[in-house]
């Protein structure tokens, strides 16, 4: 999850001497240990995702992903995706910008509750919103009160059938909880790092505000921004747990798609499964392909940096 | 950090304090702060006599023991091959090391439900590896192994992501010194660089460890979700909330966000004493 900065200092010092670096057969082995337990656990099941889904053809394949059920739940995740991740791309940004650029009590405290979402279970994470707008939760006792607080507004609910809880924004509220961290976690350390000076010069020079963001600090985090919303969308478009438990999973209606994979294999559908579950293997290699490509970003921009 | 921190407590040169301070509280309390309360208030609705019952319920007891113990065997697998796989990144060359390198986070970037009914499939009976190892009487469908090898795939990254900066950050001289003082190179590794990649060795553990609790999709496809047998917590909680029993599941929940937020908390004081580590060695 950490940037990946390549030293080359400690390439170059290994070799001319035995004592710090290790026995030929040593190496070997242990790139082979690293290999094997590498094939076994990624490269066989990423393999075996393709293979499986082009195991009835093309024909079948493309059948498959382009049925109703299928294209209404890759919709489904795109709109999840679209509302989600611009959300916690903003917050990431105001958190990280007030966070590396300002002292204040309570910033450890800040910093461990943006994390929350992490450390909680996919499972808990749909629980909680199920809790709050469901129909035995905060809003149904709300709903279903004698006499509800804001009648005009419990009356409007009620009268058009509005729901949050296996419906369409349960699942856009649980994609947003459980990608709410990862701008932020991307952004926060990047800044820290980066220091206020250039910031405050902006500002002695005359700079406003905005013109201080989006001149000075943009351009500083612009990769780290990127490779915040890479993740924060990889993992709003493949979540399963949190999802499962606030869509109802309606066929066509509430199923996103790691939703549909699931009834397609409960469905003893196997191939069908495989091939919807291609589409999102495909992003997760995109997503990789992507992050690698900003790291080399990012690691040409703090050596352009480092050099005068 | 320290110098900037006399000198802005004077003034505030830059601005928006007090708009992104807002917001994101704002945000927070919205999204995270407030639907977590409700897991309070939903608990405490019920009895304490209910909510020991229903935490120490039979099924409830056997998954805490699944989840923990297989959470905490596939740490310590990854924390084992982790460091020869972030080791191996960092100090050798190799055919293909550069696409290894941005594989390791696959786990990371692969929906779970995807990983799950993949790892299903391997290993069931006709799968690639299953029909391999059914006739050696080793079962991982359905079994409690099935949920150990999803929890070790979704850690994998963990430990090499947090070991392999610190790798790369060590001091070769360290090492010189050593070589020239006559130690030999499993001196050298047991006694200058392991304990100066511990830290990290142990946050990657935690934070592994802490994901592996609390993962749903990648296991629920391979274990088979048999009560007191192969159901992990989270499937508990799920099947109480398939049956609209809102106050077990909760009462569940409180147990697992508990210790998810004692291994929060571990993993922040761990990370705080790295760094503080790493800045002496820097100095």
């Amino acid at each position: 999850m950490t940037p990946v900065t390549t030293n080359l200092h400690a390439h170059a010092s290994l070799g001319h001497r035995r004592s710090t670096t290790e026995a030929p057969w040593v190496r070997r082995s242990l790139v082979g240990v690293a290999l094997a337990f590498l094939s076994l656990f990624l490269f066989l099941p990423l393999i075996s995702v393709f293979v499986q889904a082009f195991a009835k053809g093309i024909g079948f394949y493309l059948h498959t992903v382009s049925d109703p059920m299928a294209i209404s739940a890759v919709k489904l995740t795109f709109l999840a995706a679209i509302i989600a991740v611009p959300l916690n791309c903003v917050f990431g940004v105001c958190a990280a910008w007030v966070i590396a650029k300002f002292d204040f009590r309570g910033k450890n405290i800040l910093l461990t509750l943006i994390d929350l979402p992490f450390s909680v279970s996919p499972v808990i994470s749909g629980l909680i919103y199920v809790l709050v707008f469901g129909a035995q939760g905060w809003m149904g006792l709300w709903l279903n009160a004698d006499h509800p607080a804001w009648p005009w507004l419990a009356n409007w609910l009620n009268d058009h059938n509005f729901k949050i809880i296996f419906a369409v924004p349960g699942i856009v509220l649980a994609t947003i909880f459980v990608t709410f961290p990862f701008v932020a976690r991307e952004l926060i350390p990047l800044m820290q790092a980066q220091g206020r000076n250039e910031e405050e010069a902006a500002r002695v020079l005359g700079a406003s505000g905005w013109q201080t963001f989006w001149r000075v600090t943009l351009p500083n985090i612009k990769w780290g921004l990127i490779y915040g919303v890479i993740l924060c969308n990889a993992r709003a478009m493949g979540e399963f747990g949190a999802v499962s438990v606030v869509s109802g999973k309606i066929r066509g209606q509430t199923n996103t798609i790691p939703l549909h994979i699931e009834a397609l294999y409960d469905d003893y559908n196997f191939t069908g499964a495989f091939a919807v579950a291609s589409l999102l293997a495909l992003l997760a290699l995109v997503t990789l392909g992507l992050k690698t490509w900003v790291e080399y970003k990012q690691a040409v921009l703090n050596r352009v940096e480092a050099k005068p | 950090m320290a110098q900037n921190h006399h000198r802005t407590k004077k003034i505030r040169v830059l601005p928006g304090f007090k708009l992104t301070l807002g917001f994101t509280v704002f945000y927070l309390g919205l999204i995270v702060l407030i639907p977590l309360s409700a897991v309070v208030w939903k608990a405490s609705s019920l009895s304490l006599g209910d909510f020991w019952h229903t935490v120490t319920m039979p099924v409830a007891m056997a998954s805490y023991r699944l989840t923990f113990g297989a959470s905490f065997l596939a740490a310590v697998v990854n924390a084992f091959f982790g460091f020869i796989v972030a080791w191996v990144l960092v100090r050798y060359d190799f055919f293909g090391k550069k696409l290894v390198d941005a594989l390791v986070d696959l786990p990371f970037a692969l929906p779970t439900a995807v990983a799950g009914i993949t790892l299903a499939t391997l290993y069931s009976k006709n799968g690639w590896l299953g029909h391999w190892l059914e006739p050696l009487g080793i079962k991982v469908a359905n079994s409690q192994l099935g949920v150990f090898i999803a929890l070790t795939f979704i850690g994998l990254p963990f430990i090499v992501r947090t070991v392999q900066p610190i790798l790369e950050d060590l001091d070769p001289e360290l090492e010189e010194a050593a070589a020239s003082l006559g130690a030999n190179r499993w001196q050298i590794f047991w006694r200058v660089i392991f304990p100066m990649v511990t830290p990290a060795l142990l946050t990657g553990f935690t934070l592994a460890f802490a994901r592996a609790l609390g993962e749903y999709g990648s296991v629920i496809f391979i274990a088979g979700n048999i009560p007191l047998k192969t159901q992990i917590t989270p499937v508990v909680i799920m099947s109480e909330l398939d049956m609209f029993d809102y106050g077990k599941a909760t009462a569940i929940a409180v147990v697992m966000l508990v210790v998810s937020f004692a291994l929060l908390l571990s993993i922040n004081v761990l990370q705080w004493r790295t760094n503080r580590h790493n800045n002496i060695s820097l100095a």
